[in-house]
């Protein structure tokens, strides 16, 4: 196989398949969907980065992380300090005892902006707190771990754990975060109204843009020499570690890169959804978040991202309609989905959309490029 | 800590120590179950909650049944227990045939595969007994409490779970460590070729043991509703902190898992009157964290060569 080959039909999220991402989020779906349809996607699309994350980590880093919502919690809570600081302005909070503080702080009998509300009053400063503090969180905790070599289901255990942390405390420390209903009531950003028709639609091109754009992240770092090394680290530790590479830092990197992009996700939520709350940072969420990459399949980054639309789709569907049947259905597919389909929707496409393209007339040159799909599962 | 004096102090410590006993047994119920199941076979059962939710449903319809009988409602615990022990049992019995057999070399999968397990359990407790929480008629004689002096006074009921959680502790420690069964339990975990190949059924073993591990979640439940009202999610809540009692005892110790639920249970439970309880949580999860990186392989390191 070239490497032209494999670069333009290999198993990691060809360039092909990519156009057709971005030609379903930014033609066909604004055309099909209206705007309260567009805007669920929208927000399903947020989850899918951080199942974008989890396929790197978790499918070819071989880290399971049952923390995820922590990031995307960090970086949605970031976007909503934010905006909750521009809502509470001392004009609209007069009736407050201490006008100008987000009003549940005035309800918890705070009087004083805590300290670390304070650098969230600019822009600049919440949008790099986006693209950095859950990276930040994520090289803490993935430096006190895999520089320990704890690994595996220790890890996915901590991870989970750390995720319970931070929901105690967000929710305990309402007077600070807004405790369980979260932060509420978001409105404007720099004065742009982010509720309104035309801001939605814009919310939404920004969101699936950067979700695009971190596809193409996922993809140049998988068929980078990294990746190769990433994989080998995931099926053969020790014997990576024995031929001179210093495993816990390509760990600690890709476990920042899917921190990162979850914090971007948790940021575009909150900008589309107008609040966040604790109960998108938890054991649940956290879960829910790796049932879309492995029902996606774990190994395709466009699995990935499709497995947060569908799953969160029919999560929409069903439990309006059936609340009491969802929860059974999610949990069957989930199992079946682990017993049979270990590598998702995207290996049974890997397996089937060969056979169908050498039946079209169009392009019968790659069909043999399909026998890479295979190679790299442990 | 300014305002007790220090008599006070103490017994502050000793009443918060006692309230803390409930939650260590409980714990160690749990944790025993998990330590079973996790220590010997690498699975990670994360319904594990849900079994002891499954006993504590067992134990809530004999307090019902048997409430019908005059008389009788003081003892329905004695049926209960058994009943609880066996329907769990039988279920992870089930579980580990249908599920868990075809994912013993991916331990990772284990975790995803109960965890949709798990919502199914959920959703089937949610639509038999109802979303309310339901709580059992506490017998007489566990009612009462114990007061050795003025200030302290111990419930009753701390002390009867905390003897069962002994005999329990000490039932499972003669099965893995004096019985036939054990040692063909720690035979496969130590080399499972070697054991199939000397004549133990390794499938068997598999199946007994992770039965066994949901038996004794079936029993935490039965004494969970002694303290605590049951709602289809209560298993949820106790999970991530049995699993790190079982990753900070170290897994496969026995001596190691009752440690630290000890400790856990306790840190908890002295810093709760001092801080409440989120931040008591919060404190203690980090602790324990912290001190899990220090020393990622538990308190007591089993000898098991990986």
């Amino acid at each position: 196989m070239t490497l032209i080959n494999r670069l333009f039909t290999g198993r990691h999220a060809s360039l092909g398949g990519i156009a057709l991402l971005a030609l379903i989020l930014i033609v066909v779906m604004p055309m099909a969907l209206d705007l309260y349809r567009l805007n669920l996607a929208g927000r399903y699309l947020t989850y899918a980065f951080v199942a974008l994350g989890l396929v790197l980590c978790w499918g070819y880093g071989g880290i399971l992380s049952l923390g995820q919502g922590i990031f995307f919690g960090v970086g949605g809570y970031a976007m909503a300090m934010f905006l909750k600081l521009e809502a509470s302005d001392p004009e609209s909070t007069s009736i407050q005892t201490t006008p100008g503080i987000p009003d549940f702080m005035d309800w918890n009998r705070i009087t004083e902006l805590p300290w670390f509300w304070v650098p969230f009053e600019s822009l600049t400063f919440t949008i790099l707190a986006v693209l950095t503090l859950p990276a930040a969180f994520a090289f803490v905790i993935g430096y006190a771990m895999f520089k320990r070599r704890v690994s595996g289901v220790y890890f996915a255990i901590i991870t989970q754990a750390l995720a319970v942390v931070l929901t105690i405390l967000i929710v305990g420390q309402q007077g600070y975060t807004g405790g369980i209903n979260g932060i509420t009531d978001l409105r404007t950003l720099k004065g742009w109204d982010i509720r309104d028709d035309s801001s939605q639609y814009l919310l939404y091109y920004l969101n699936a843009v950067l979700l695009i754009g971190c596809v193409l992240i996922g993809r140049w770092v998988l068929s980078s020499k990294y990746g190769r090394i990433l994989t080998a680290l995931r099926d053969r530790e020790d014997r990576v570690r024995f031929s001179g590479y210093d495993v816990a830092n390509f760990k600690i990197f890709i476990f920042c890169l899917a921190a990162f992009m979850s914090g971007i996700g948790g940021a575009m939520f909150t900008l589309q959804v107008g609040f966040m709350s604790p109960s998108f940072v938890g054991i649940v969420p956290s879960i829910e978040f790796v049932i879309f990459a492995a029902v996606g399949g774990r190994l395709s980054l466009l699995g990935g991202v499709y497995g947060a639309l569908l799953v969160s789709y029919a999560k929409t569907l069903f439990a309006e309609a059936y609340p009491q049947l969802w929860q059974v259905m999610i949990g069957t597919v989930f199992i079946l989905v682990v017993l049979i389909l270990p590598y998702g929707l995207a290996s049974v496409v890997d397996r089937y959309w060969p056979l169908l393209r050498s039946r079209l007339p169009l392009a019968r040159r790659s069909s043999a490029s399909s026998s890479s799909t295979t190679e790299s599962r442990p | 800590m300014d305002g007790f004096t220090t008599q006070e102090l103490m017994a502050i410590l000793a009443m918060q120590g006692f309230a803390g006993v409930s939650f260590f047994s409980v714990l160690l119920l749990m944790a025993l179950g998990l330590a079973i199941i996790y220590g010997q076979m690498r699975v990670i059962n994360m319904a594990h909650g849900e079994f002891m939710v499954m006993g504590a449903y067992a134990t809530y319809l004999c307090s019902i049944t048997l409430g019908q009988f005059p008389g009788m409602t003081d003892y329905y615990l004695f049926l209960a227990l058994p009943i609880a022990f066996a329907s769990a049992f039988a279920m992870g019995y089930l579980v580990e045939w249908v599920l868990i057999r075809h994912l013993y070399h991916r331990p990772l999968d284990t975790l995803l595969a109960t965890w949709g397990l798990a919502l199914i359990m959920q959703q089937g407790f949610r639509s038999i007994f109802g979303a309310r929480e339901v709580s059992v008629t506490v017998p007489g004689w566990l009612r009462g409490s114990y007061q050795p002096t003025m200030m302290i006074d111990i419930p009753l009921n701390g002390i009867a779970i905390l003897v069962l959680t002994l005999f329990v502790t000490l039932g499972v420690w003669w099965l893995l460590f004096r019985s036939r069964w054990g040692l063909r339990v720690r035979c496969t975990t130590a080399n499972r070729e070697m054991s199939g190949a000397i004549g133990i059924n390794t499938k068997r073993v598999d199946r007994m043991t992770f039965a066994l591990g949901c038996g004794i979640a079936g029993i935490a439940g039965a004494a969970f509703t002694t303290i605590s009202s049951t709602g289809p999610t209560s298993g949820s809540l106790y999970i991530v902190d049995t699993f790190l009692v079982v990753v900070f005892g170290g897994a496969g110790s026995l001596l190691g898992t009752i440690a630290s639920a000890f400790s856990i249970a306790q840190a908890q439970s002295v810093m709760e009157f001092f801080m409440g309880g989120s931040m008591a949580k919060v404190l203690t999860l980090l602790t324990v964290i912290a001190i899990l990186l220090m020393r990622p392989e538990g308190l007591v390191a089993s000898k098991v060569r990986r």
